[in-house]
């Protein structure tokens, strides 16, 4: 079930104060009776006793991503889209609703899985960082870059070379067609729908594929 | 069907495509709309033609293509391209369903063929039982030995003979159809019993290549090797070909995409490839000496790579690039490879039988004219220099007028008893690199131009003996006996 944005920062100022400043509890006298609290109680995201608040392990995990989320928003909006710092909070708050499962891989992965937001805090760990700690892995690279067998579609061409681009177009190799690389060397053999085609070192580094 | 580009909202093709169709105002053989189009995607030839019709206008023409470029930022011709697969998606989405399947054995089969490990092995495989036992044992070997020895030698030659010599009084003309170098006992024996055979189990040989779809994954593995001598996967066809008929494969490069790859692969063509005939009697005459087979194979491919190399270098122009469909794999067909290699022998024998009865015309007349002896005279020098007995010179003297004459003579020479080992290797290195056939030499100055196809034949000359004489220097200095 969606929370609403309001639901979402309050898990969010949760986590801040018992999950990061280590506290067991939380008071929420200012918050008596708000529907938000209600809600999310009834959802088994949090226990309520005396105006003191914890935090389920449902919840936890629920609130771990929502933070998530919002650092890396704070992230994206200093370090790829350069928006002033003190609005930089005020956008996030916005933003991170918008990433969904999956999509916060995505920027996760964009920004090489960053450590800790713009101000300093740190940013759980999505299943992407795990990942990548294990193998470095890009989402977006060179065809030539791609392993043996693995899936993917092709994000864009990348030539000013009108012959060489032509080339790619008649072989079929456009943008959100799906590939499968078969080899490597001594050419580039690679799976397009029904067919196969091989093609050299520098046709192929004129084609960028991203990783299903 | 009509697609409706679109494009940034400000801007879109199809105001570019309506603007331009406005300014087009003779008529085409295509409608106006692909003109445009064509135009936009800065095809050089629509560009001429548009330039010829329309005059002046083409300026305002190129504004509007100019214009339309500064909205995108990819070139127009990947815009176009990614609007028609969108429109192509649409339309797939709707009709067609497309079932899984298990990779299948000729998968696997296929996939054993590309990769360098096993498919190396799988090349020489081929190469092995293909040329080596089936064309050059069988067909240049068992076959050969049959038509020519038993056939021409003991029955048809003995028959025209005295059918000649009784209708023809004069010992001159005698000596034009049955003679040593008669147009019946050399021309027609040498073009049915001794060429005929070779090239048809080669041709065999190469349709069921073909038919399999080898050939592209052969291509493949052998692109970057061809890279550094300035050719393309691509090339591989002619060159295989070229192993069959020299000749033809010159006419084939015609596939190559620049004038560049042309020229080089006409270049090797003519030098480093020897063609079936010529194979066919150096098998024979290397046959028994393996050690000397090792070392001529090593030689021709060790200049095929350096010649190719150099030419690469000091040839102006872009590096090839190459890509190819990998067809699946295929069970040939018997019709077709029946097809394919009866076709190929036709041409090649209607082609071919006329070049060897003039050939055969010409001998004669040198001979009747002295002009010959004088040539072969003149070769007798060089041919001594590369330590081969004086007889050779004549070998290499036909062996302009066909190669395989040429590998001929040396096999009649070495039945005779005239030539060790290293004469053998040494003469069969000369004769590979040697000037082309006289068929070879008029394809490669009918395609490539006078200057290239004379330059090429020239170099050729010099190079040729030039390596022989190195050859013959080191194994004998090294006291190689084979």
């Amino acid at each position: 079930m969606m929370l609403t944005d309001r639901e979402e920062e309050i898990l969010e100022a949760l986590w801040g104060e018992i999950v990061e400043k280590k506290n067991h509890t939380c008071d929420i006298s200012v918050l008596k009776d708000d529907e938000a609290i209600k809600k999310l109680a009834d959802l088994d995201y949090v226990d309520v006793k005396n105006n003191q608040v914890k935090l389920t392990n449902k919840g936890r995990e629920k609130a771990k991503n929502c933070v998530r989320r919002h650092r890396l928003a704070e992230r994206l909006f200093v370090d790829v889209l350069d928006i002033k710092k003190r609005l930089v909070h005020e956008a996030s708050c916005k933003f991170e609703h918008l990433l969904h499962k999956g999509l916060d891989e995505n920027v996760c992965i964009l920004l090489g899985h960053p450590k800790t937001c713009p101000h300093g805090r740190p940013i759980p760990e999505g299943d992407c960082c795990k990942d990548a700690k294990r193998i470095p892995k890009k989402l977006i690279m060179l065809l030539s870059e791609l392993e043996v067998d693995k899936k993917a579609t092709i994000s864009h061409l990348e030539t000013q070379d009108q012959v060489m681009l032509q080339k790619i177009i008649a072989i079929g190799a456009l943008p959100n067609t799906g590939i499968k690389l078969i080899q490597k060397f001594p050419s580039y053999v690679f799976q397009i729908g029904k067919s196969q085609f091989a093609i050299d070192k520098e046709l192929a580094s004129c084609i960028y594929v991203r990783v299903i | 069907m009509t697609i409706d580009y679109k494009g940034p909202v400000e801007y879109s093709i199809e105001l570019a495509i309506e603007k331009i169709c406005e300014l087009l105002k003779a008529g085409y053989f295509i409608s106006k709309r692909s003109v445009a189009l064509l135009l936009l995607q800065e095809d050089e030839e629509i560009k001429e033609m548009v330039r010829k019709s329309e005059g002046e206008a083409i300026n305002k023409i190129e504004e509007v293509v100019k214009e339309a470029k500064s909205h995108f930022a990819n070139p127009i011709t990947y815009e176009l391209a990614l609007e028609r697969q969108n429109e192509v998606k649409l339309v797939i989405e709707k009709v067609v369903k497309i079932k899984k399947e298990a990779i299948g054995a000729s998968e696997r089969l296929s996939q054993l063929t590309m990769n360098p490990i096993t498919g190396i092995p799988i090349l020489l495989f081929v190469l092995y039982w293909g040329l080596y036992k089936f064309v050059g044992q069988f067909g240049a070997g068992t076959v050969v030995n049959f038509l020519e020895g038993i056939l021409f030698e003991k029955y048809l030659n003995p028959f025209f003979i005295k059918i000649v010599t009784h209708i023809i009084p004069w010992r001159i003309l005698q000596e034009l159809f049955v003679g040593e170098y008669g147009v019946i006992t050399l021309g027609i024996r040498y073009a049915v019993a001794l060429i005929l055979p070779i090239v048809t189990f080669f041709f065999i040989v190469f349709s069921i290549i073909e038919d399999t779809g080898y050939l592209p994954r052969l291509a493949m593995l052998i692109d970057r090797i061809f890279k550094k001598i300035g050719l393309s996967g691509r090339a591989v066809i002619p060159m295989v070909l070229g192993f069959g008929c020299a000749t033809m494969a010159t006419m084939v490069t015609r596939t190559l995409p620049t004038k560049r790859e042309r020229i080089i692969a006409t270049m090797l063509l003519s030098l480093a490839v020897p063609c079936s005939a010529q194979m066919g009697v150096i098998l024979a005459l290397l046959g028994g000496n393996p050690k000397a087979m090792l070392i001529w194979a090593g030689i021709v491919g060790l200049i095929f790579l350096f010649v190719g190399y150099l030419t690469s270098k000091i040839l102006p122009g872009e590096r090839p690039s190459f890509y190819m469909e990998v067809p699946p794999l295929r069970m040939p067909s018997v019709s077709n490879v029946i097809t394919k290699t009866f076709a190929r022998v036709k041409w090649y024998f209607i082609e071919i039988l006329p070049l060897f009865l003039l050939a055969s015309i010409f001998i004669w007349l040198g001979m009747l004219l002295h002009i010959f002896d004088f040539i072969v005279g003149l070769l007798k020098k060089p041919v001594e220099l590369i330590g081969l007995p004086p007889e050779a010179s004549t070998a290499f003297l036909f062996g302009f007028f066909r190669r395989d004459y040429g590998a001929a003579g040396l096999y009649d020479l070495n039945k005779q008893g005239l030539l060790n080992g290293t004469q053998l290797v040494v003469s069969c290195v000369a004769l590979t690199l040697f000037l082309p056939c006289i068929a070879q030499f008029l394809m490669n100055i009918k395609e490539r131009g006078w200057k290239t196809g004379l330059g090429i034949s020239t170099f050729i000359l010099f190079f040729s003996f030039g390596v022989a004489y190195i050859v013959n220097f080191i194994l004998t200095k090294l006291g190689v006996i084979l």
